[in-house]
């Protein structure tokens, strides 16, 4: 029924209606109301900032996911494997947790000074940890038949590994992917209020600083969304592979 | 008959591993690997002659100082008042609409793109709305925990609903429950224990994004101690120490959470394997 | 013999479960190990697949004494013992891994059709009923030829219907490749159904009461005066009644 597909947008345009009607009920010159903020995004289009910064954002989080995905898998899988090597670790896992992955911003300034590279490794700390923690739950709830199985069927080691552990995991793994470059795309924002300039972040403290712009904050924002739900988005594809669909309860 | 096989597995796992006694893995191991780091991290620095960077020595020393002036205490109680306030009210706004939300579905539909495409915007990027509507104050990171709080609370709470097994509902009905004494009596004792986990996460969210919080718009607090001291001075040894009591304080809490989570679901018994969802 | 249990003892912790288990399965035979909950019927053919070491005595398999899972005895689980990552496919040609590729193809086909699941060659787990499930698994046994087949409560998990209908199956599936068999089930009629032999085991600490020879000739009529005597002689082997 075509009423059923427009009900999810009726919650955006009710947003935005509102928002436009408080802004026009309360005129002051601050806080902008869609239509502006649409001409803000028109306005970083035509002076080809749009992209530049988008891009800037996604490069720097891009590195830092990935560089944390090499080593977190595998450490994560050692660690699963390794039941007194998880019981070593597990508390030293379990305090840097909570820290915020800015409190590391003086050292992260210490070693790699202002720029990229900082804010990379900003967004590798914060993804490191939680994909790690993931891999490790992963491996704990493997089905031991599996794993049996395997091993009745005289497999060695090594292909076991690669051909039962590695697919019985791989929709836990996926679904923490997500969520953790969710989590590395909040950091990138973050990261990048703080110590560069270029990319969204940047965007959002620059142009409130240089002159109150804040139209374009809140398109830096709406755009932080948008990037936001894209690859949120992308990374649920994945999720609908047929070697990884088994692993979640049917819709 | 099913856990057969789970029996001797788990059995088999069970024995290899209490062939080392668990004291030693439950304590002399972490405390032995902890203290090789902190060996290995004060030959870091020493070796690479740096000024600035602390060793674990310096670091308990600053911690010694803090405490005793009366400063480290302040912060701690500012930044755990912060975080509460924040994490109060978004529960109080966040569970209720989490529950409309799971039990009207089109309701969901409806604004459920909105919470997605609100989500991935960092709190922090709400900083400067923050501050002009509540000025540099303890309301800018008050308001911003709320945020980051408000959206995995309102989820878990989502999930929680539609996650209760039709059943109870349907047995509520057969006796003769009208629907806010089914809400009462079933559907909030049956939520409990399944949102429990989402809230301890969420929890874990706003005490990261307090210190970010904290970082940028006020003057106390453990985020603040922290971009402090390297300002006025390169303080690392509080740096890191700051960062130490963050996790250390993190940790805490978590473990309370945790085992109001193991009363709540212990007393329900509520499934502990189940299948994964794809709604986060 | 072609599988033989010399004084196999076991104990869990303080717990007695296996208590001087001495018996043998002749090669081709059909043997059925039957027992009340908690008798340590698993646990003995879990010794026998090599998953576990007894606490005392051994098993040797055509002579050779069983220290760790092999390939040339192949444990059937219940259904969830299918891999859900791969196809039916993908499942039964799991173990060929030495096999070119033509020469896995043509296997696999083959046991696809020996169970009755032609058609679903490419089909996931999740998309198949209980019982499907279940002769995938079977055929991911016999795929790789084994010499010994051990079969743990595997329709435990099926409704009664199914159960039925998978037993003739499974004897159909036996008579084409005669492989010795071990089943494990607390389903008195179903050891009578199927078995050559029906070992009776006491409740833990599991001893050995009694072993039945089943002199019915397949197709066995469930209603047949031999059959019901056996099945009454194990019911009160294992003392229970016959009323409800």
């Amino acid at each position: 029924m075509s009423r059923s597909r427009l009900l999810p947008f009726t919650g955006i345009v009710a947003a935005l209606a509102a928002w436009q009607i408080a802004v026009m009920l309360r005129p002051s010159s601050l806080i902008p109301g869609p239509i502006a903020v649409a001409q803000g995004i028109g306005e970083l289009a035509v002076r080809g900032l749009l992209v530049k910064y988008v891009v800037a954002s996604l490069f720097r989080v891009t590195w830092g996911y990935l560089a944390a995905l090499v080593i977190a898998v595998p450490l994560g899988l050692m660690l699963g494997m390794m039941r007194l090597g998880e019981m070593a670790m597990n508390p030293i896992l379990q305090i840097l947790r909570p820290i915020s992955p800015l409190a590391w911003i003086p050292i992260a300034i210490l070693w790699f000074g202002v720029g990229d590279i900082s804010a990379i490794f900003l967004i590798f700390l914060a993804s490191l940890l939680p994909m790690t923690v993931a891999t490790m739950n992963a491996m704990h709830n493997i089905d031991p038949v599996h794993l049996s199985a395997a091993r009745n069927f005289g497999i060695p080691l090594r292909a076991r590994m690669r051909d039962v552990l590695v697919p019985a995991i791989l929709p836990q793994l996926i679904v923490a992917m997500r969520i953790t470059l969710g989590v590395a795309w909040l950091v990138v924002v973050a990261a990048e209020m703080i110590a560069v300039n270029s990319g969204l972040g940047f965007l959002i403290v620059d142009a409130r600083n240089a002159g109150n712009r804040y139209d374009l904050v809140i398109a830096g924002m709406v755009l932080i969304g948008l990037v936001g739900i894209v690859l949120d988005l992308l990374m649920r594809r994945l999720e609908r592979l047929d070697s990884v669909r088994w692993g979640y309860a049917s819709e | 008959m099913r856990t057969h096989h789970r029996d001797t597995e788990s059995t088999e796992k069970a024995i290899s591993v209490s062939s080392v006694p668990l004291w030693f893995q439950r304590f002399l191991l972490p405390i032995t690997t902890a203290a090789i780091i902190l060996v290995l991290w004060s030959i870091a620095v020493r070796a690479s002659g740096t000024k600035i960077f602390p060793t674990p020595t310096a670091v308990a020393k600053a911690i010694a100082t803090l405490s005793e002036k009366s400063l480290l205490w302040h912060y701690i109680a500012d930044s755990l008042t912060r975080v509460f306030a924040g994490y109060a009210a978004a529960m109080v706004i966040g569970i209720p609409l989490g529950f409309l939300l799971g039990w009207c579905a089109p309701l969901a539909r409806a604004i459920n793109p909105l919470i997605q495409m609100l989500r991935p915007i960092s709190p922090l990027a709400w900083m400067p709305l923050a501050v002009i509507w509540f000025g540099v104050s303890n309301a800018a990171p008050i308001f911003l925990i709320f945020l980051a709080s408000l959206f995995p609370i309102i989820v878990a709470a989502m999930n929680g609903v539609r996650n209760v097994p039709p059943m109870y509902l349907q047995a509520g009905r057969n006796f003769g429950l009208s629907t806010p004494q089914l809400m009462r009596r079933v559907m909030i004792p049956a939520v409990l224990p399944r949102i429990i986990v989402g809230l301890r996460l969420a929890f874990g969210i706003a005490w990261v994004v307090l210190v970010a919080a904290e970082m940028i718009a006020v003057d106390s607090g453990l985020g603040y101690l922290i971009i402090d001291a390297r300002n006025a001075g390169k303080h690392y040894d509080l740096v890191v120490a700051g960062m130490l009591l963050i996790g250390l304080i993190g940790l805490l809490l978590d473990t309370a959470i945790r085992a109001v989570e193991q009363v709540v679901s212990g007393q329900w018994s509520v499934g502990k394997k189940q299948r994964l969802t794809t709604d986060h | 013999m072609k599988v033989q249990f010399s004084d196999i003892s076991m104990r869990f912790g303080a717990m007695e479960v296996l208590q001087h288990i001495t018996l043998g399965a002749e090669e081709g035979e059909f043997l059925c190990i039957v027992g009340p909950s908690g008798c340590g019927k698993s646990t003995l053919l879990n010794i026998a697949g090599g998953f576990l070491a007894p606490g005392s005595g051994s098993v040797t398999i055509d002579g050779e004494q069983v220290t760790a899972p092999d390939r040339r005895r192949i444990f059937v689980f219940q259904e969830r013992g299918v891999f859900p990552w791969l196809t039916v496919e993908g499942n039964i040609g799991f173990g060929l891994f030495d096999m070119s590729e033509d020469e896995r193809r043509t296997r696999v086909a083959q046991y696809i059709d020996l169970v009755g699941l032609k058609g679903f060659e490419k089909s996931y787990p999740r998309e198949l009923s209980g019982g499907m499930k279940q002769r995938v698994e079977v055929a991911r046994a016999l795929a790789v030829n084994p010499d010994v087949l051990f079969l743990d409560e595997p329709f435990g998990a099926l409704d009664s219907i199914t159960r039925l209908q998978m037993r003739s199956e499974l004897l159909r599936i036996w008579r084409a490749e005669r492989k010795t068999v071990l089943f494990v089930t607390h389903d008195i009629e179903e050891s009578v159904q199927l078995a050559d032999r029906v070992v009776v085991m006491s409740a833990r600490p599991g001893k050995i009461r009694r072993v039945v020879d089943i002199d019915i000739p397949h197709p066995r009529d469930l209603s047949s005066r031999r059959y019901i005597e056996l099945r009454d002689l194990i019911f009160g082997e294992i003392g229970l009644a016959h009323q409800v």
